[in-house]
């Protein structure tokens, strides 16, 4: 008995907190959600700001910089037709402290260090922009 | 005056079903197994028991993580409770051993079995693939949405950010780790119930196959399938019982953002594990040096170190340099460490293996396993949420 191939990748559901997340990068650029109240960012999304409770939350540009707070090379094959080895990581975001987004490091596979600047790049899948992380050459300050 | 509800509550009864990789028997039938063990543990009947609870209820989802209601079990049983309760949420897998102590403090309650069963060896004969990518939705929904699309299709992606960025910012290394691995399988060679029982040696462990640096195989624990229950008493009704009441000296808890994809600190600790150890400290006037072993919690490896570094049985970045070697963690150490074997050698019952083996310690049914007089241990319980409680004898 043959099984239908897993795809690639699951992709997220576009969800109505978290949609303007995945579709961000179609034109290239990472936003994440910010009070308009108080300025602190927070991901994932919520409806009210965490931080003072304002409801004037909104999705806003980031620089698409930070540092790999974590990493880790993932060598288990968790199903079918899964690639490995790859890297996955925590990337911390230059706009503030523990703003953290997890994601695909896009680089060789020992390369990866903690404290690594890097930036964004997007991979469409269907109606799914998924932010990828590259070494940042140009040092990854914001 | 602080009100401790649960100096009100005393576990008067435990036990384990067998546990199986698979086992021959239903998770309904393991339940009832353990249940009705814990109660003539206790030296109780069935008519006695008035409140039931489990962690986390009954779902189709998560490949066998949730097998069997309370109302499934209260009917097996023959239980017609005045009080029940299925939780998963909040303060960790402790949730509802915590409201029941809160329920039997308030009078809803004088004997609460409380279970926890889990059918994921049965689960994984049918497939072996990850939960994850299961199930009839094309899209992933909720938290598993950021990090499912990335291809981290196990907790153990993420626990393995928690290990390296500890190795990096303390230098901390993988002969360290292994000693958690390799303690449990010593302990677990003298536990029947273990799932894992064959000597472990470290260089076993080193050449054991990586799972997601730095995390190994000997690393995770196990899918099993298998029942644990206690029963937790008000201590006026358990005075004049089988066993001597084991006193809840304190409990705590911390729930933190990792349930909704919130991630606090640099990765090197578990802070809303702080915040409960914070609150299991301030509830008693016993301290770390008190405790005559622990059973820590070890999903992963990496979470034992976290978590006795949040208790204060460590100062942070310690952990490492504290189990190497093993001896300080030993049966006769300083403090004994998962003394039957822990998750990684004897299952993955979410904490209550862990439980279980405090009362074990305490009631003195050891064996070769037992650390001599113990009359204190610190039970901690979770990866995502947290709960601890230090449990006493007179």
């Amino acid at each position: 008995m043959s099984e239908a191939k897993p795809p690639a990748r699951k992709l997220p559901a576009l969800e109505p907190d978290t949609a303007f997340f995945w579709t961000s990068g179609a034109d290239g650029v990472l936003r994440i959600q910010r009070c308009g109240d108080c300025g602190t960012w927070q991901h994932p999304p919520f409806p009210r700001c965490s931080s003072c409770g304002s409801e004037a939350v909104a999705p806003e540009p980031v620089s698409g910089k930070g540092r790999i707070a974590s990493y880790t090379i993932n060598r288990e094959p968790w199903v079918p037709g899964l690639e490995v080895p790859f890297l996955y990581a925590a990337v911390e975001l230059a706009e503030q402290k523990e703003l953290y987004v997890f994601t695909n490091l896009l680089a060789p596979i020992d390369a990866a260090r903690v404290d690594m600047p890097v930036s964004v790049t997007f991979e469409q899948h269907e109606d799914v922009w998924l932010p990828m992380f590259r070494p940042d050459e140009t040092g990854g300050a914001a | 005056m602080t009100l401790h509800p649960e100096k009100l509550a005393c576990i008067t009864g435990a036990a384990q079903s067998e546990v199986g990789r698979p086992s021959s028997r239903t998770a309904l039938q393991l339940t009832a197994d353990a249940c009705l063990a814990a109660i003539a543990d206790a030296g109780l009947e069935v008519s006695d028991i008035d409140g039931i609870a489990c962690y986390p209820g009954k779902s189709a989802e998560g490949g066998g993580i949730a097998p069997v209601s309370p109302s499934e079990a209260a009917a097996v049983l023959g239980i017609d409770p005045d009080w029940i309760l299925a939780s998963a949420e909040g303060f960790s897998h402790m949730a509802p051993i915590f409201n029941a102590i809160t329920a039997i403090a308030c009078g809803l309650a004088r004997h609460v079995v409380v279970f926890r069963s889990v059918a994921q060896a049965t689960a994984r004969m049918a497939s072996r693939s990850s939960t994850l990518m299961s199930g009839s939705r094309n899209r992933v929904e909720g938290n598993n949405a950021w990090t499912v699309p990335f291809n981290a299709l196990s907790p153990i992606n993420t626990f393995a950010l928690y290990a390296q960025a500890y190795f990096e910012k303390y230098g901390a290394n993988e002969e360290q780790l292994g000693m958690i691995a390799v303690n449990n399988r010593r302990n677990a060679a003298h536990n029947e119930n273990a799932v894992y029982r064959k000597p472990l040696s470290l260089e076993d462990y080193l050449a054991s196959r990586v799972i997601s640096t730095p995390l190994r195989l000997f690393d995770c624990d196990s899918h099993i399938d298998g029942s644990t229950a206690i029963v937790v008493s008000h201590k006026d009704a358990a005075k004049d019982l089988k066993n001597p009441p084991l006193h809840i000296e304190s409990m705590g808890m911390g729930v933190g953002g990792l349930w909704v994809g919130r991630y606090e600190g640099d990765f090197t600790s578990m802070p809303a594990a702080h915040k409960c150890g914070q609150m299991l400290w301030s509830r008693t006037d016993l301290k770390p040096a008190d405790m005559d072993c622990a059973q820590i919690y070890d999903g992963f490896s990496i979470h034992v170190w976290m978590w006795m570094e949040a208790l204060g049985l460590v100062p942070p970045g310690e952990a490492c340099r504290f189990v190497e070697g093993g001896q300080r963690i030993a049966l006769d150490g300083e403090l004994p460490l998962n003394t039957g074997g822990g998750q990684l050698s004897a299952g993955r019952f979410h904490g209550y293996g862990h439980i279980h083996e405090a009362t074990v310690q305490l009631w003195n049914r050891g064996g070769g396993r037992q650390v001599a007089d113990a009359k204190t241990c610190i039970i901690s319980n979770g990866g995502y949420g947290y709960g601890a409680m230090i449990l006493r004898r007179d």
